[in-house]
């Protein structure tokens, strides 16, 4: 565990750092913490935080940046002819990491010696067989460049880790010693570390950024890949989509139109069953429940929203697709193939939306000033009719959000769509039909045995950066709505 | 129009008859009304049909049944078996006569065919001969065997499988079923808890009554490990900041913005930023507890800095203000005094984002936590967090996709685990709420 | 217990009586909030009910065309009659009740309509005009009534809430006229608009005497004082005086109404 241990190193100096920091302050002030400028404390954690920020930042850079490296590195010494016809470089070096953990692991439970798993040649030992006797997991047999490039990767690696080692406890003790020289009395202790604090605020607060940043730059990265490997206006407009499952074939048809209507398809029924539910929820229990009928059902309908979508998925598959064969398909009205259909995931789904709608819908009718509705009684108004005429229209652009939002859940929905729509992309009008959509099949691109770098792999990117966009699109339309409608009232 | 046209039908129509105006729009009021009750009653309705269609399919999941039968291996018969060639083969013959004497013993007239109890309870002589060459002391001893029954044995007994819809094949004939009715008679087939569904093993894709979610559920307890000690500290950090601290700038706006569409931003989206980010760029290990809870922290902090931000709020600025009245620096006051006030609020809204991800499966899909089959459980602490492990909503998907139909109930048991799990973080959720509520 | 003065028979002799309370007791869940209360209002007249904040007098209006209904926590107790007939009836439909006595309230509540839609809400609601032309002739006539007819005749299909504060009160006053009650109540009508707004509406209520019983609440006595015939003081739940309006001002028997007239309570 080097790793850990190296953590613990420069643990144990900063708490090292705290306790002799804050001791040389105090002695500086003759023992009398009221001469110091700040608490005895602030001084500790001063040194403290100057051994752990710098050192643990570098081991975290060098973390992410040596593999990278050292990959490169590899995988441009791999002579060309050691990548078979039909392969890649990329599928060759998963080969040599797979081999180089297999060597690690057998030096580990002490199978192979050091010496021997840096020298071995494949051409003479029968590594393939003492590996796989070691229990690993070796698919193709081992050979010498491959061997080579393993013992050339295990060997960076060990390097790396020393170098790692000895920069980060450099730099801890650096720390220690710059921290130590500051610990004086008159050193303003509590407003550096105040400053420190606070760029660890900054830090946690721009994850979010950093994380929009991380999607964004993901999906156009891969997207850009796979345009130039499938043109984009055949993804666009293509209006058939049927990977091929070899592999590097050219014969992929990846439209994306059918996995769109299927999404969209989906999602009306949906919002079919999901809007007119849960907006006359809302109204009941915002309108006309007492205050009991209201604290019982409305965290009732609210259970609904807590259920993970994979139960949802699971009914849809084995509860509600069975049902409605049994109504629709060959013993019924025959209309119905199988339980996996369009109507099948939209109702879970729409089931699943309706304490989304009616909590949103609720929040915004109460928004909707009581003046307004005593204006209506005032003049001999009925409550439907108030509701109908005057709570609805008012709060109409804040509901619109609302079923925005709704919407763009159900576009974004992934398991009950993959459990209970079915896996055929079609264009077709028969809700009972298996349809599948654009989340769906980003599942079944990235979690199939394609290569990543093939078409029919990176194209779950270029599906994923069309959902994304999508899908933001419509919540900062839907919240630009909301937050309308709000100062509307405010 | 004057004003005395608007008069020239003085109303004078008495308020306590009510006429047929209002009559019409009071039934309207009324079909309006029953609408909304509808609409709540479907919206129960549905949840009705949902946890009682888990509870009815999840429950056998926890049952087993299984084949008890006392049996004694003689000295002679022991030495006998030892002997042979086919040991095992051997001794699952003795045993099998032995069932058949008891059989025969309570006057039930059912031939016990060899064949058939293979099939009823797979090859069990292996079994047998390891119970006695661990425990030699026993031969001789009368000993009571309990036998898990195939899956299928399962199936009969919860109805799953009928004489009607049963094709014979190699694992279930028609012709067992009386056997088994038999064996039921005489108290032999007696249906048990089943513990291995909650701590073992998910089983390969040919042994569905094996399979269990013991070790998925360590899966999730290592990523709920990962998500609660990153984005806890992030989340209450980065809430504390944008609370705070944070001038009305750019950067700050782009911050907010930010949160608040990464809340909406579609879950398998986060998937396929754990796969680019932390499996294809970091090479961090594929189906690691470490790169799920990565993905589920990312996904969960907008919930927790939203519900974390909301509590921080709801302290009054004059505790504020009287700390920084007695010559407290700002950082002083919010964590001596804002932070321990909000801290309620804050652990509840943080259990409540765990929840979410505890039961969160379309990004884990993307990182290689489905299709895993987690034999094992992880050696130690770390590998608890590297090694490839599954998870509870992964487990349960990875039943549901199989093509053997006796890991449906598989799936529906995992889920009344995890609706358990979930249940139980509500109401500590709920618990703290109702416990530390704090009205200013 | 307070002896309600003996405000006589002969002061409201004069003219019919439209409304008559007797013994109206209301509770807020446990709080009392008005105790045994008799008050005649008449035909024709504007009566104002005056007192301290927190008096009761704006329930007690609320009482008057049952809009109490819609908290639920209100009882009310007691009678309370419009022409003889009593409002809290079983058979009394509360609907039916307010399209004869409507309602203005203290902030302006437009809808989030049009002008035209606004003042048509209620005709429409009610049935009272058989076609299009019908309810043009309704809307126009109100907004005249309600003197704001000039300022808005260009603009009928402009949202309501873009008038001023003055003009949406009107509107309100307009809006509640073309349901042609029997009986105006006016919930401080003027409390939220400016002095110029607010003069305009008291003219406007005036006008309104001619044709309606008109019950107006107000915090101010000068206003009181300036629109209407009777004045009723409400203090902590009770009717402590009704008299004629001068009377009130100029001669009170109760030594709290003259407290709270010569500004030392309230």
């Amino acid at each position: 565990m080097p790793l850990l241990w190296l953590i613990g190193i420069v643990l144990a100096i900063a708490v090292a750092g705290y306790v002799i920091g804050r001791k040389r302050a105090l002695d500086s002030a003759g023992g009398d913490p009221r001469n110091l400028h700040s608490l005895p404390s602030y001084y500790g954690s001063n040194v403290a935080m100057k051994v752990v920020v710098p050192s643990v930042l570098v081991l975290l850079v060098w973390l992410i940046v040596q593999p990278i490296y050292v990959g490169s590195v590899v995988s441009g010494a791999l002579p060309d002819r050691a990548i078979a016809d039909g392969s890649s470089r990329d599928l060759v070096m998963a080969e040599v990491r797979r081999t180089a953990d297999g060597l690690n692991n057998a030096v580990a439970q002490g199978i192979m010696t050091d010496e021997e798993a840096r020298d071995m040649r494949a051409d003479f030992t029968d590594v393939t067989q003492r590996l796989k006797d070691a229990g690993q997991i070796v698919t193709s047999e081992v050979t010498q460049p491959i061997l080579n490039a393993a013992q050339q990767f295990r060997a960076m690696n060990a390097t790396g880790a020393i170098a790692m080692a000895i920069v980060v406890t450099l730099l801890a003790i650096g720390g220690l010693l710059w921290g130590l020289k500051e610990s004086e009395k008159d050193f303003r202790a509590r407003n550096t570390v105040e400053q420190g604090v606070k760029a660890l605020l900054i830090a946690a607060a721009s994850i979010a950024v950093l994380t929009t940043v991380g999607i964004v730059l993901s999906l156009i990265f891969n997207t850009y890949e796979f345009f130039k490997l499938y043109p984009w206006y055949e993804f666009f407009f293509g209006t058939t989509w049927s990977p091929s499952f070899s592999g590097r074939g050219g014969s992929s048809e990846l439209g994306i139109i059918p996995l769109l209507w299927g999404t969209l398809y989906i999602s009306i029924v949906a919002l079919a069953v999901a809007v007119p539910i849960g907006l006359f929820a809302a109204i009941y229990l915002s309108e006309y429940a007492g205050p009991k009928v209201r604290a019982v059902a409305k965290p009732l309908l609210e259970v609904l929203a807590g259920i993970p979508t994979i139960v949802y998925g699971l009914f849809a598959l084995l509860t509600v697709g069975p049902m409605l064969v049994s109504v629709f398909g060959k013993e019924g009205l025959g209309i119905m193939q199988s339980g996996t259909a369009v109507m099948t995931a939209g109702l879970v789904m729409g089931i699943m939306l309706i304490p989304f709608v009616s909590s949103l819908s609720d929040d915004i009718i109460n928004a909707v000033p009581q003046a307004m509705r005593d204006g209506s009684y005032g003049l001999g108004a009925t409550k439907s009719e108030t509701i109908k005429q005057v709570v609805l229209p008012a709060a109409l652009p804040g509901i619109v959000g609302a079923i925005l939002l709704a919407a763009s859940r159900a576009i974004g929905e992934t398991m009950i769509v993959v459990l209970g729509a079915g896996a055929a992309a079609r264009l077709s009008l028969n809700p009972f039909e298996a349809m599948t959509t654009v989340t769906a099949k980003i599942v079944s691109q990235l979690t199939g045995d394609a290569d990543f770098a093939s078409p029919e792999a990176l194209v779950a990117f270029a599906l994923g950066m069309t959902l994304f966009v999508i899908t933001l699109g419509l919540n900062i339309f839907a919240l630009y709505i909301v937050r309308k409608y709000r100062e509307q009232y405010e | 129009m004057t004003d005395a046209s608007m008069h020239e039908t003085p109303r004078k129509s008495s308020i306590h008859t009510i006429d047929a105006r209002t009559k019409q729009r009071n039934a309207s009021e009324s079909r309006f009304k029953a609408y909304g009750i509808a609409a709540i009653a479907l919206g129960l309705f549905f949840l009705v049909v949902l946890f009682v269609s888990i509870v009815r399919s999840g429950l056998p999941a926890f049952t087993k049944t299984v084949v008890e039968v006392e049996f004694t291996l003689t000295q002679e018969q022991f030495e006998q078996a030892e002997s042979q060639l086919m040991k095992t083969g051997a001794y699952q013959d003795l045993f099998i006569a032995g069932i058949q004497s008891q059989l025969d013993a309570r006057n039930i007239d059912v031939q016990a065919d060899p064949a058939a109890l293979e099939r009823l309870l797979g090859k069990i002589g292996g079994d047998i001969r390891a119970f006695y060459s661990e425990n030699p002391g026993m031969v001789g001893e009368p000993h009571v065997f309990g036998l898990s029954a195939s899956s299928r044995v399962d199936g009969y007994f919860n109805g799953r499988v009928t004489r009607e819809t049963l094709v014979d094949s190699r694992f279930l004939q028609a012709s067992d079923l009386d056997l088994v009715d038999a064996l039921f008679e005489a108290g032999i087939i007696k249906s048990a808890f089943n513990w291995g569904f909650i701590t073992g093993a998910d089983s390969g894709v040919d042994n569905p009554g094996g399979a269990g979610i013991g070790v998925s559920v360590v899966g999730s307890f290592f990523m709920m490990l990962v998500v609660l000690v990153l984005s806890l500290p992030i989340g209450v950090a980065a809430s504390i900041y944008l609370e705070e601290f944070a001038p009305k700038n750019r950067w700050t706006d782009l911050i907010e913005v930010n949160i608040s569409n990464l809340a909406a931003v579609p879950s398998i989206v986060f998937g396929i930023l754990g796969l680019a980010v932390f499996i294809q760029f970091m090479h961090l290990p594929q189906s690691a507890p470490l790169v799920g809870g990565l993905v589920l922290t990312l996904m969960t902090l907008p919930t927790i800095i939203i519900s974390t931000r909301a509590s921080l709020k709801s302290v009054p600025p004059s505790i504020r203000d009287a700390a920084l009245g007695v010559g407290a620096s700002k950082m002083q006051a919010v964590f001596h005094h804002v932070l321990p006030l909000a801290m309620p609020g804050i652990l509840t809204g943080t259990i409540i984002g765990l929840a979410q991800a505890l039961g969160e499966t379309a990004p884990l899909l993307l990182i290689g936590m489905v299709g895993f089959v987690a034999r094992g459980y992880p050696d130690g602490f770390v590998g608890g967090f590297v090694e490839p492990n599954s998870a509870m909503p992964a487990q349960i998907y990875t039943w549901a996709a199989r093509a053997d139909a006796s890991f449906y109930d598989k799936a529906w048991g995992g889920i009344i685990v995890l609706l358990v799990f979930l249940l139980t973080m509500n109401i500590i959720a709920i618990i703290l709420r109702r416990r530390f509520e704090r009205r200013w | 217990m307070y002896d309600a003065p003996h405000y006589t028979e002969r002061d409201v002799a004069q003219t019919d009586t439209k409304i008559s309370a007797k013994g109206v007791q209301v509770y807020y869940g446990d709080t009392h909030a008005i105790k045994d209360v008799d008050v005649e209002i008449a035909d024709k007249t504007v009566t104002a009910f005056i007192g301290p904040s927190g008096c009761g007098k704006s329930t007690f209006l609320r009482c008057l065309n049952r809009m109490n209904d819609t908290i639920d926590i209100c009882r009310v107790q007691g009678d309370i009659l419009l022409d003889g007939e009593d409002i809290y009836d079983r058979r009394v439909d509360p609907v039916q009740l307010r399209a004869k006595v409507g309602m203005v309230f203290q902030k302006p509540n437009p809808f989030p309509k049009s002008i035209y839609d606004n003042i048509a809400y209620g005709p429409r609601i009610h049935g009272l005009a058989k076609n299009k032309a019908d309810l043009d002739v309704i809307v126009e006539k109100s907004l005249r009534r309600g003197a704001i007819w000039d300022e808005v005749k260009d603009r009928l299909q402009a949202p309501g809430t873009g008038l001023s504060g003055g003009q949406q009160q009107r509107l309100c006053i307009a809006r509640a006229v073309a349901t042609e009650p029997e009986v105006l109540l006016m919930d401080e009508p003027c409390s939220a608009l400016d002095p110029i707004a607010t003069a305009q509406v008291e003219e406007l209520i005036d006008e309104l005497r001619r044709d309606y019983s008109v019950v107006i609440v107000t915090h101010s006595m000068q206003q009181a004082a300036r629109v209407s015939q009777k004045t009723a003081f409400f203090h902590l739940g009770n009717l402590v005086e009704y008299d004629d309006t001068s009377k009130i001002f100029t001669n009170p028997e109760d030594p709290r109404t003259e407290s709270y007239i010569t500004g030392r309570i309230g």
